[in-house]
């Protein structure tokens, strides 16, 4: 048998593949395209009422449903308020409740998670328990007992919001604890002295806060949804501050008559936001992971 | 140190008192099966800088007994009799909620682990690692701990430690992770250096480097040291006295020498022969 040159042996032909899936991998591409929608809504947002001159709250009812012209380019809502003015400081008010809404449950969250899932014990059942209690309730009906109990208005929906999703950010945290207290890193922490509290805060909880800022991308996400929802149902943020939730509420009375303008922008733009953060938390996972 | 108040410690040992007693230690643990014993009646005398090795197979209680001695049981662990004893004080309670004297780690025991890699922090820079609990107890400032981590990489043999020190753990080699480790273990000025197979994760190379710098950091500071392994090569380079361990118990313990010229007991005999010998017959190049 005479020996072949491996040069010489065919190869079976390599498939063709698309080079999107090396690109990806290469690039953070998830990542970068939610930043540059999110980028571009909150510039948006943020610089837009400075050039749209118009009060979203003057009501002008001869106008009433007016077509797009250059005093109102998204044309005016049934009682001729400026759509485009409303629709600039309603996502103000909603981004900035979302984010905000945020901070304390993931606060709260990963401190009650971290310490259940480090004591154990009774540490960890009280906290749990408390969890399971908050999470048997649907999470509409709990949210809106809450405001309905505090009455409307911004720092309702923050409690609300923070009482009820501390519990997944303490799931989540207790989970990797569980996991990371097993670690030999933490043995070798108290094996040097460190005390609890210190293990604690500087070596378990970093370890964790990367899957709780994750989830907090897609947190916001929700978070625009109850507070777009509560509006909605009139309970959220109070009339006549423009919200999209309440804009759109506004709308569907109106869809059947052709008035679509005023459904229209605040339903894309939240759905906009809501795939730009979940962009954003799909590329955060990649770059978050702790390497070893 | 700053000095404490209570309990009382006596800094200075009495001559002819020994740096660490472990008496007759006996730790049951809770498996599957019911109780079992993993640690029986076990006594180990360490005298102030003597470097012993504790040798025995896998399972023995080595590494239990390392753990022991820093109260690092796991939970499933009872401590059934016994004492240890750090410069004549029990810093270990029996039972299962047993108590420990957390003031000696670190700064009268300190340990060396066995996997590097997995015994530093991924998410922490290893300067701050190094100091960590030092920079707790003496309340150093950032820049007074960075400058500390700084001065003990470089000497544990970490080439440009400036650099290193703000590095993450998995930018470093295993031989460098493991100086790390070391540097850390000796932050606080221990007495005692527990260490458990601490050359096991790395290759030949890095191994005789890491012995190396043990030797030379037990004999500049007068460590008492205990090697956990179950390699006698590294012990006979190591330590002038070994402990033969064997299903939790002690078998036999002596001098160095004496240990491998006229083993007593057949199974440590059995365990030298199982060690390639340099002179056994082939002459081989010794590698540096």
């Amino acid at each position: 048998m005479s020996v072949e040159p491996l040069a010489s042996q065919t190869t079976p032909q390599a498939r063709f593949t698309l080079p999107l899936p090396a690109f990806l991998r290469r690039h953070n591409l998830q990542l970068w395209i939610g930043l540059a929608i999110m980028s571009i809504i909150v510039a948006i947002l943020a610089i837009g009422p400075l050039f749209v001159t118009a009060d979203p709250n003057r009501q002008d009812l001869l106008n009433a449903f007016g077509p797009s012209s250059l005093a109102h380019p998204m044309g005016t809502d049934q009682l001729g308020r400026d759509i485009l003015s409303r629709f600039l400081n309603g996502g103000r008010v909603d981004l900035m409740v979302a984010v905000i809404a945020v901070i304390v449950p993931f606060i709260l969250g990963t401190v009650l998670g971290a310490l259940a899932g480090y004591f154990g014990r009774w540490v960890d059942v009280v906290i749990m328990r408390l969890a399971d209690i908050v999470s048997a309730f649907p999470f509409y009906v709990l949210v809106i007992v809450l405001v309905f109990v505090m009455g409307n208005g911004m720092a309702s929906i923050f409690v609300a919001i923070s009482l009820v999703s501390w519990v997944a950010y303490a799931r989540i945290v207790r989970g990797e604890v569980l996991v990371l207290r097993e670690e030999e890193f933490i043995s070798a922490c108290r094996a040097s002295g460190l005390s609890t509290p210190r293990i604690l805060a500087r070596h378990v909880v970093p370890n964790t806060v990367s899957q709780g800022i994750i989830y907090g991308m897609s947190d916001i996400v929700l978070n625009i949804g109850v507070v777009v929802t509560l509006s909605f149902f009139g309970m959220g943020i109070v009339p006549p501050t423009a919200d999209w939730g309440q804009m759109m509420n506004d709308g569907q009375q109106y869809m059947g008559t052709g008035n679509y303008g005023l459904i229209l922008w605040p339903g894309f733009a939240v759905v906009l936001v809501s795939l730009a953060l979940a962009l954003i938390g799909d590329g955060l996972t990649n770059i978050l992971k702790p390497k070893r | 140190m700053s000095p404490e108040s209570a309990p009382p410690q006596p800094n200075q040992s009495q001559p002819g008192q020994p740096l660490l007693e472990v008496d007759s230690l006996t730790v049951d643990i809770d498996g599957e099966v019911g109780k079992h014993r993993i640690l029986d009646d076990v006594s180990i005398t360490l005298e102030p800088g003597e470097p012993m090795g504790l040798v025995g197979e896998s399972g023995s209680g080595k590494s239990m007994t390392l753990r022991t001695i820093l109260g690092m049981l796991p939970p499933a662990a009872t401590v059934v009799e016994g004492e240890v004893r750090f410069r004549g004080r029990n810093i270990l309670t029996l039972g299962s909620d047993r108590r420990y004297d957390q003031k000696v780690r670190g700064t009268g025991i300190s340990m060396v682990f066995q996997e590097p890699a997995i015994a530093l922090n991924p998410v922490m820079k290893v300067g701050r690692q190094i100091t960590d609990a030092i920079a707790e107890h003496k309340g150093l400032s950032k820049r007074a701990s960075h400058d500390l981590a700084i001065e003990l990489m470089d000497r544990v043999g970490i080439a440009n430690p400036e650099r290193r020190v703000s590095d993450y753990p998995f930018q470093l080699s295993g031989g460098m992770r493991q100086r790390v480790m070391i540097a850390a273990a000796l932050a606080q000025e221990p007495e005692i250096l527990l260490c458990d197979e601490p050359t096991t994760a790395l290759d030949v190379t890095i191994q005789a480097q890491v012995l190396d710098l043990f030797r030379t950091m037990q004999q500049e500071k007068g460590l008492g040291l205990l090697y956990v392994t179950h390699d006698l090569a590294v012990v006979a380079q190591l330590c002038t006295s070994i402990s033969v361990m064997k299903s939790g118990k002690i078998i036999e313990h002596g001098n160095l020498q004496r240990i491998f010229d006229e083993p007593q007991e057949d199974y440590t005999r059995r365990l030298l022969s199982a060690t390639p010998r340099i002179d056994d017959g082939v002459q081989l190049e010794r590698a540096t």
